[in-house]
């Protein structure tokens, strides 16, 4: 009824934040920052038999510059912390952070004076994925779930940077 | 076997082993640390012995004996495959002499003995910290250093920020 | 040109320059920085800066008991991550002074020979994606999968199984175990010969790695590197064949060595290694023994769960290991074995409690990466990539 019927064959409609947001989450581009064991379950992922290609992922991006998901897989130390933050401040907006195992959400079985508790107390996280290390169905979990929050996402105000700015002002 | 070297080294060296001991089918000698350098450079050196691989060399901490802390270093010897276990008992403050001259290996493990004990090494060349940060203060690997830095958190703790120890 | 002119046209001096190649890079294969210091394209002193992944795993050991320790050491060398747990068992068992039953002997073997598979598979694939091959790294993973699925078959884990236990393993074998071994036993030599074809006689390949990274087997020695490297440089020694342990002495097989000592020659090793294990878990699997899968030694190993759930005694040994673990008697000891890096060994001291005193790993990688400034100074830069993937380094191990 009314416009929909007469637009010809091929033309899609929808709205900007929509189109937005599907661009983005279809073809995230993590940052290679793989520290432990969980890296080698990220590698199991990206290769071919969990394949993260079909999601438009296959690339891990070297440079912070250029990527948009940082995957913290495996366990933060004292030492890498700032280095962390570093890489994290390098990435430009619109950018997520996956922490993925139990290290990198909580500090898993290292409750230490050299592990930090939680990548949380460095960068703000969006998902977390527990186990030790988790499996590449459970990776590929926590990215379609990503995907999902993207896709909520509203171009009306810069969600992230009020989240940080929040964060910034508690700190303070 | 293990009874040739310890005959042999005890005729060569009688001042220097204090204490030779037998666990499993392994022989420690105890060793005064002024005469680490000359000795070992003797069991590498000598046909008998050959012993051309430091395998490790680590510290440990006896807290409440005096002296307090042990180097230990494990050699072995690939032509006569044989194994033997040095020990250097060293009191807190006071430092051991490197043994980066008779096998360059020692440089790095020295380097981690420092960083985790505090326990110092004359001649080492780079005696720096290897494994945490450079400004960290503290040796963690001391027996008073504690564990936990972070309060777990359950029920009863949850609503309020952990508390950090150490 | 004016006078002026050509003067100022002369060489003003050269200064070294300071490359940073940091934490987080594509090829250090984890959290490793090298500093570089360069001439031109010449490095003149290369000097690693380990530490990132420091998890004080050696003063958590301090606070657990003797069967508590053993997923931690899974964490340290995670691509290989049974034959840790050996080692760990090894020296525990020559501690108590008891011996695991042949049955168990035989499928430690297995197993661990299949974890020094899986470990050279992802060294293949990674080292061979550095230098440029990057569908190696497919091929690689895809092999090792099926690895993964027998690991998971066992003990429920792909990665960080914890199968042994002290005295020999978890559970026994679960079915089907045997005719997913003999699938890999049939399958694999193909792939392996197709990494052959791929890279063995490779001119790219030929040209970025003869000559390069080459150690000398009088300071192989010296700076204490064990493993492919030293096998690399022509000297055959293998903790399998001089001091074997678990049963080793039962099994037939080489080892390869090389002669220049660089990474062409650590890469033949390496490849006819996993074709030696191969023809090991031929043999474990053709003469696995009856028997029980664990040595039933009364106050330090679980009893059988029939018993348990019948018989009161068995419950309160139970309730006490589970919950207290046993007291393992005073005096330290050290044994090693051949991990897929090098030697893995461990030295315990135990004070009579039922938890250890001091845990000391010594640790493969920590020391073959300190033999890298001798390996790549006066080389170029562009061999720096290829020297460190030959080295084999699991950063966990590194920095424990």
């Amino acid at each position: 009824m009314g416009l929909e019927e007469h637009i010809p064959k091929g033309v899609l409609l929808t709205t900007l934040e929509k189109a937005v947001n599907w661009s983005r989450k279809s073809s995230l581009w993590p940052l290679g920052f793989g520290l432990a064991c969980c890296a080698i379950e990220m590698m199991a992922t990206a290769a071919s038999r969990f394949d993260l290609a079909r999601f438009g992922m296959e690339i891990f991006r070297a440079s912070p510059r250029q990527a948009d998901l940082m995957i913290v897989a495996g366990r933060v130390s004292n030492k890498m912390a700032p280095v962390v933050r570093l890489l994290y401040d390098q990435m430009s907006e619109p950018k997520w952070v996956i922490a993925m195992g139990a290290c990198a959400s909580t500090g898993g079985v290292f409750n230490n004076y050299a592990i930090v508790q939680g990548v949380d107390k460095i960068v703000p996280v969006d998902i977390y994925i527990p186990g030790c290390p988790p499996r590449p169905e459970q990776l590929i979990e926590g990215i379609t779930k990503l995907h999902k929050k993207i896709e909520k996402e509203s171009l009306k105000r810069n969600q992230r940077i009020d989240q940080i700015k929040r964060i910034e002002s508690t700190e303070s | 076997m293990e009874n040739l070297i310890s005959t042999k080294l005890k005729e060569k060296f009688p001042e220097s082993t204090l204490e030779i001991a037998e666990f499993r089918g392994e022989l420690t000698i105890v060793v005064k640390k002024e005469d680490m350098v000359p000795l070992c450079t003797f069991l590498r050196d000598d046909p008998d012995f050959s012993f051309n691989f430091l395998s490790d060399l680590c510290g440990v901490d006896y807290l409440g004996r005096k002296p307090r802390f042990d180097v230990v270093y494990h050699l072995y010897s690939l032509e006569n495959n044989h194994r033997l276990r040095l020990k250097v008992k060293v009191e807190k403050g006071e430092s051991v002499p490197s043994l980066t001259c008779v096998w360059n290996t020692a440089n790095w493990h020295e380097r981690e003995v420092f960083d985790l004990f505090g326990i110092t090494f004359d001649g080492h060349p780079d005696l720096s910290r290897i494994l945490l940060p450079e400004d960290w203060e503290g040796y963690p690997l001391r027996k008073d250093f504690p564990l936990t830095r972070e309060e777990v958190m359950f029920s009863h703790n949850k609503n309020r920020p952990p508390k950090i120890t150490g | 040109m004016k006078p002026q002119a050509v003067n100022r046209i002369q060489r003003i001096g050269t200064n070294t320059m300071v490359l940073n190649m940091g934490p987080q890079h594509p090829s250090t294969h984890g959290v490793l920085r090298v500093i570089l210091e360069l001439d031109g394209e010449t490095v003149i002193k290369a000097t690693p800066d380990i530490g990132f992944l420091h998890t004080g795993i050696e003063k958590t050991m301090e606070s657990k008991t003797y069967a508590q320790v053993i997923p931690l050491t899974d964490r340290m060398d995670y691509v290989a991550s049974l034959s840790n747990n050996l080692a760990y068992l090894l020296t525990v068992e020559k501690l108590l002074d008891i011996q695991a039953p042949p049955k168990a002997q035989f499928i430690r073997v297995l197993l661990t020979e299949l974890t020094r598979i899986a470990s050279h598979l992802v060294w293949v694939g990674s080292h061979a994606h550095d230098i440029g091959a990057m569908s190696m790294l497919l091929y690689a993973f895809r092999e090792r999968e099926k690895l993964l699925d027998i690991f998971e078959l066992c003990s429920g884990q792909r990665m960080m199984t914890s199968y042994f236990r002290i005295g020999g393993l978890a559970q026994d074998i679960p079915e089907g175990f045997e005719s997913k071994v003999k699938e890999v036993l049939e399958t694999f030599p193909d792939k392996i010969n197709d990494y052959e074809n791929l890279l063995t006689k490779n001119r790219i390949w030929l040209n970025r790695t003869v000559g390069v990274g080459k150690i000398s087997p009088e300071d192989a020695m010296d700076w204490g590197v064990s493993g492919p490297i030293l096998r690399g440089c022509g000297v055959g020694w293998d903790i399998r064949k001089s001091n074997p342990y678990s049963g080793y002495d039962k099994f037939e097989f080489d080892i390869p060595t090389g002669k220049n000592g660089d990474v062409y020659d650590r890469y033949l090793v390496r490849l006819e290694e996993m074709r030696q294990s191969l023809r090991i878990v031929g043999q474990a699997l053709d003469g696995i023994p009856e028997g029980d899968f664990v040595a039933r030694v009364q106050g330090v190993v679980l009893p059988p769960k029939e018993e348990v759930l019948s018989n009161i005694e068995a419950l309160i040994f139970q309730f006490k290991l589970v919950v207290e673990g046993f007291s393992a008697p005073v005096g330290e000891v050290y044994h090693s074995i051949e991990s897929p890096k090098g030697e893995l060994g461990y030295y315990i001291v135990s004070d009579g409690s039922n938890k250890p005193y001091r845990i000391r790993v010594r640790p493969p990688c920590f020391v073959n990466l300190s033999a890298l400034p001798k390996m790549i100074e006066g080389r170029l830069i562009a061999d720096v990539v290829a020297t460190i993937g030959s080295i084999d380094i699991v950063l966990g191990e590194v920095d424990r």
